[in-house]
Order: C-alpha cells, then structure tokens, then sequence
C-alpha cells in the first residue's frame, strides 16, 4: 500500500514536466503577437515591444524559457502576465469559486444521478425507467450551452427567480444552476451507471441471502446492494471531479463567473502563456490527484481489490 | 404420516394437538417459470413435511425442482418470472404464502434459516465475515455492537472455525471453500432457527471438506433439535445424514420414504435406477448404469407418468394416466402404477442383507 502509492506519487513528476512542456510549446507555438492591442488604438510603440520581450526573455530559444520558467515554479514564485498581474493571486481569487461550482455540481450528480439510478435500478421496466432513460439522453444530447442558455433565459430573464449572472462573490445559492448544467450531462451518466450497476447486481447471490437470513428491505438495498454497485459511480464520480474544475469554460462563460475557466479562456485569447501553462498543469495535477485517489478507494469499496 | 416418529420424539411434544402438526409442511405447490421461451412447469404439486429434530433429504437431478421448493418456502424466488400458482408453506400450521411481507421477514432466520451451495457467491464479498453474522444480531435482535461482534465470535467457535477472535474481521475472499461453507452456517445459525434448509451446502467442496461440514451440521442439529431439509443429489450424503427421504423428478415428489426402507426397497422406478447408478464394490469392474435419457424439458413434460419415456417398466397405462402419491405400508409414499408390486417382488438390487443400513432397521 505504501510503497504503491509512493510509486504514483512518482509518477507525478513525469507527467509535470511533460504537460508543463507540451503546453509551453503549444501556447509559444500559436502565431500572433502577444504585445497586439496592448496599447489601446495605436500600435505598440518598438522600445515597449523591445522592453518587454528583454524582460520576459522572448527572444531566448524554447528550451531556456521552458527551464527559466520551470526553475521559477519550483521556487514557488508563479511569475506575472505582461500587464504585471501576480498569476498566483489570480489563481487565489477564481480557484475557489471553481470549486464551489464543481463541488455543486459533484453533489447534484450525487443526489439526483444516484437516486434516480437507484430507484430505476430496483424498479425494473415501466413508466418511471422510461422517462429516465430518454430524459437522460435528452440531457446527453445537449451541449452545455445550449442547456445554460435556456435555463438562464429561462429562470433568469423570463421567471425572473434567479439572477442571470452571478455575483463575483459567486455564493452557493447563487452557483445552484450553473452547478446544474455543469453538471447535467455527467449527471445522466451516472444515473445510467448507477441505473446498469443496481440492475445487474440485484441478482446476486448475495442479495438473495441478505433476503433468506431476514434482513429489512431496505437493509439489503442500501447496505448490502448499494455498496456493491458503488464502485463504478464513484471512480466515474472521481475522474469526473476533475474535469469538472476545468471543464467549467462554457458554464463559467455563460453565467459569468470568475473562474478558473473564464481565466483560462481569457488567457488563451491574450496569449498570456505563462499563466496557461500554470493553469493547465493545475488542472492536470488535480486530475491525477482525483484518480489516485480514487484508486485508492477502490480497495475501501471492495476489499478484494490489493495494491502490489 | 408422522405417528413413526411419536416414540421417539414425544417428550418434546408439549400441546396434545401439536403433534398433528409438523414444524413445516409443504401442500401441493406449484410453481411456473414464465419467460419468453415458454411456460416451464416447475412445480407441479410438491408435498413434504419436516418435524422438529429431523432430517429430511431431499433427493433428484439437477431441475428436478429441489431448490425451487425451498426458495418458495423461503419467500425468495425471483418473481417474475416465478409464478406461485398455488399451495400452502405450513410453518407451525400457519400459510407463510399468504402471510404479509413483514411476516415473512420475521420468520426468515428466526424461524427457517437457509444455507446456499456456493458460499464464494452467497456471502456479500464486500463486508467481513464477522459483519455479515453481526448484522444479524444487531438488526434483528437489537444488540450492540460489541455484544454482536462477541456473538459473532461465539458462532465461528461454534461451527468449529480456528481463532475465531481473528476471523471474525476476514472476508470471504480470505477464507477457504470449507471455512466459508462454516461461516454461512455460523450466519444461519444466528438466530437459533428452528429449520434449517440447507441447499446442496456440500457440492462445491472437495470430499474431506464435505464430511466435515456434514458432521457439522448434524451435530448441530441434534444439540438444538433443529429440523433440517438437505437438498442433495449424492445418495452417500443422504444415506449418513437422511431420516426420511423425498425424491424429486420433474416437478413433483415420486417417493418418500424412510431412509433404510428407501435404501432396502425402492418403491419408485427412478429411486431404484438411482440406487443402481452407485458405484458399488461387489460390482467392481462393470459399467456404471446410467439412467437412460435426460430428464423432461420443464416446459413440456410427456403425459402420464413424466417418467415412463426413461423407465424400464412403462407400460401403456404409463403414458396416459398420471400416478397419483399414494400412501404404502410402512409409512412411505409412490408415485407410480406398480408400486406395490416392486415392494412385494422385492429389490434386486444394491443393499445386500449384510449392508449395515439394510440390517440396522425393519420396515415393510
């Protein structure tokens, strides 16, 4: 157990130096000049242009602004953008209100996702797995967007019951449906999951005993039955954690939240590729994190499973 | 029926009424599987009775209907596609077929336990062995933790499993085939049931494994004065073990019998190719007798007799007319025309006179 985790642990810091590479190159490699409409109407004056590119070391080759940059990361100091931003206090400020937004999320497709799930599961064939099934392709089909435009058209403009943007303070009430069309899509999955796992292991041996040695109803299905099917909805559950966090782009567009999406987007845009190259390793690392972790629940939610 | 056994087992007999009363009886169950393919009759009017302290075998070939019966009395098949169509499950006189679901649960454990074949598949791979037993203390008898897992404990001492303190926290993964089979026993067993229904709880095991577990269950049996129904298709488990035997052929009880009348003279054409198919030891060096045949798809079982297509004395009568179980001297029953003329010509078959169980009792 040890020794495997020390081993993925490990294998991190590959994987940090090639994503923080390949994402340096890549934003170095998108053609433009990132100094283009800094300057208001007019063009940019040469000395600015010249001053800039000194002190940002643009004209050293790749591989030295790749280990420039690396060798400040690991001395803790993030860098700034060109306007002179710390990156790290952005991050600070939109990290989060993301979240929030994913832990919303999260728990809607916990709460809806499961419980659907598991009634369907148990229920069988009829009227109630129909409407399930197709509603949830119906959430599947639709692109985020398009799920975020109507609901805030909707709810915000039409029936005015929510505000249609939220607040930069982005509180829980607030995050309440933008966590929901976040969300909407991984939630149909994990109904679905969660609907095949409690059809498949209803069956089970086991859950026929629990039934022959007298346990109450609701014993076998939430005890016995529940714990079992657990294990594909939570390492679904888990992977999608993180990309929950970097997958808010659309959601954090349409409402207008102060994220880490809206920044990544914005950065792109503006070709800040320090502060890409930071959040997308951000993001890769908390994507790592969350498998691991959910690897290592693994052996928490079937003991049969052992690591070494 | 039962008078056989008053001598023996009067002193427990405390209302005069009682004894008419076996702890459970079966009356003509019938019970359909309907799926896609067709209706599978696979119940067709199952009687049996079990009294306290007493081992009932029940005894036939795969599909024959043993673990159906027993997952009816139990309240445990999976409907649909099981259809009860009718019959009563007596427990103590009362139907439990027509009792409420809440009902039901309670007699589940406390009343009849039930031991499965694969004990790998039946025990929850998720939960400690100790949990699983536990969970029945605590659930049902509203013990404490602690005092459940001491119970816990005391039960896997019980059925004889080596440092129980340490066990209890194993799963069954962990466990050997026969340490399993002891612990679903020990679960069984935890609320002191009066019946215990155990399905073919030896097959998945290998033969030293399967003594003991047999041993063990007959023990605890007689300490508690438990009933038991064995389902099995191994004759030798059911010759050690057996007081009465029933065996099933398609759906229906063919024969009952006491176990050494059984062995002596078969009064069923099947039980008597049954007992032929036996490897003996006088007969060393021959073919084995197969029975002929397979037995009848469920969904369409022949007319008459369902066994005249394999049976060496099917006569025309056979293929019409359905035997009915009719009662034979010596308190044993048969389902076939010739009954009475395979006891009187007697048995030519596998229990010489010098077999201990063809010596140890008279009947017929």
């Amino acid at each position: 157990m040890g020794r495997y985790l020390l081993r993925r642990l490990l294998q991190f810091v590959p994987v940090f130096l090639g994503t923080t590479f390949i994402v340096y190159t890549l934003v170095w490699a998108v053609p433009g000049d990132p100094f283009a409409g800094k300057c208001g109407e007019r063009q940019c004056p040469d000395t600015f242009v010249s001053l800039m590119t000194e002190r940002y070391g643009l004209n050293d080759p790749l591989v030295v602004q790749y280990f420039t940059y690396l060798g400040k990361v690991l001395t803790g100091n993030l860098g700034e953008t060109f306007s002179g931003v710390s990156i790290s206090e952005q991050l600070l400020n939109s990290a989060p209100i993301t979240v929030r937004l994913a832990i919303v999320a999260l728990l809607i497709q916990i709460v809806i996702g499961v419980v659907a799930g598991v009634v369907t599961g148990i229920r069988g064939r009829g009227y109630l797995d129909n409407l399930v099934l197709v509603s949830t392709l119906f959430l599947i089909s639709l692109p985020t967007f398009v799920t975020g435009s109507v609901l805030q058209i909707l709810l915000g403009v039409e029936w005015g019951i929510i505000d249609p943007t939220v607040s930069a303070q982005a509180t829980w009430g607030e995050l309440i449906v933008p966590g929901f069309v976040l969300g909407s899509i991984s939630m149909a999955y994990v109904t679905r999951l969660t609907r095949t796992s409690i059809t498949e292991n209803k069956h089970a041996d086991y859950v026929r005993t629990a039934i022959a040695k007298g346990q109450p109803g609701r014993r076998v299905v939430f005890v016995h039955l529940l714990r079992n099917s657990a294990i594909p909805v939570v390492t679904f559950l888990g992977t999608d954690l993180g990309s929950l966090m970097g997958g808010a782009i659309v959601t954090e567009g349409v409402f207008n939240i102060n994220g880490i999406g809206g920044l990544i987007f914005r950065n792109i845009a503006e070709k800040e590729g320090v502060m890409v190259t930071t959040i997308v390793t951000l993001l890769v690392l908390v994507y790592l994190l969350m498998s691991l972790i959910v690897d290592l629940l693994y052996a928490v939610l079937d003991p049969r499973i052992r690591y070494d | 029926m039962s008078t056989v056994y008053d001598g023996e087992r009067g002193e427990f007999v405390a209302e005069p009424a009682a004894d008419t009363v076996p702890l459970l009886a079966v009356k003509d169950l019938r019970v359909e599987f309907r799926t896609n393919d067709g209706v599978a009759k696979v119940l067709n009017g199952v009687s049996y009775h079990v009294d306290a302290g007493e081992t009932l075998a029940v005894l036939g070939e795969s599909g024959s209907g043993k673990s159906v019966t027993a997952q009816t009395i139990m309240g445990i098949l999976d409907m649909p596609p099981a259809v009860v169509l009718g019959g009563e499950v007596l427990f103590h006189g009362e139907d439990l077929l027509s009792a409420k679901p809440a009902r039901r649960m309670q007699v589940r454990g406390e009343g009849i336990a039930m031991i499965f074949q694969d004990a790998l598949s039946a025990l929850n791979p998720v939960f400690t062995v100790g949990f699983q037993i536990a969970e029945q203390l605590r659930v049902r008898r509203g013990l404490s933790r602690a005092e459940a897992r001491k119970g816990a404990i005391d039960l896997l001492d019980l059925v004889r499993i080596p440092h129980a303190k340490q066990r209890v926290r194993s799963y069954p993964h962990e466990f050997s085939g026969g340490m399993r089979q002891r612990a679903m026993i020990a679960m069984s067993l935890a609320l002191d049931p009066e019946l215990l229904i155990a399905d073919e709880p030896t097959t998945a095991l290998d033969v030293t494994v399967q003594a003991q577990i047999m041993d063990l269950l007959r023990d605890i049996q007689r300490e508690r004065d438990m009933g038991l129904i064995l389902i099995t298709h191994d004759l030798g488990v059911v010759a050690e073990v057996a007081d009465r035997i029933a065996v099933m052929y398609a759906g229906r009880i063919v024969e009952q019998a006491d176990v050494y009348a059984l062995f002596r003279g078969p009064a069923h054409p099947y039980t008597e190719a049954l007992l032929q198919s036996l490897p003996r030891l006088d007969l060393k060096g021959q073919d084995l007798k197969a029975i002929k045949g397979l037995p009848p798809s469920l969904t369409r079982i022949p007319p008459g007799c369902p066994f005249h297509p394999r049976c060496p004395r099917a006569v025309d009568r056979c293929h019409q007319e359905v035997p009915d179980f009719h009662p034979l001297p010596g308190d044993r029953h048969s389902a076939c025309h010739f009954a009475h003329e395979m006891l009187v010509s007697g048995y030519p078959g596998s229990n010489p006179d010098k077999h201990s169980r063809g010596l140890s009792r008279g009947d017929a």
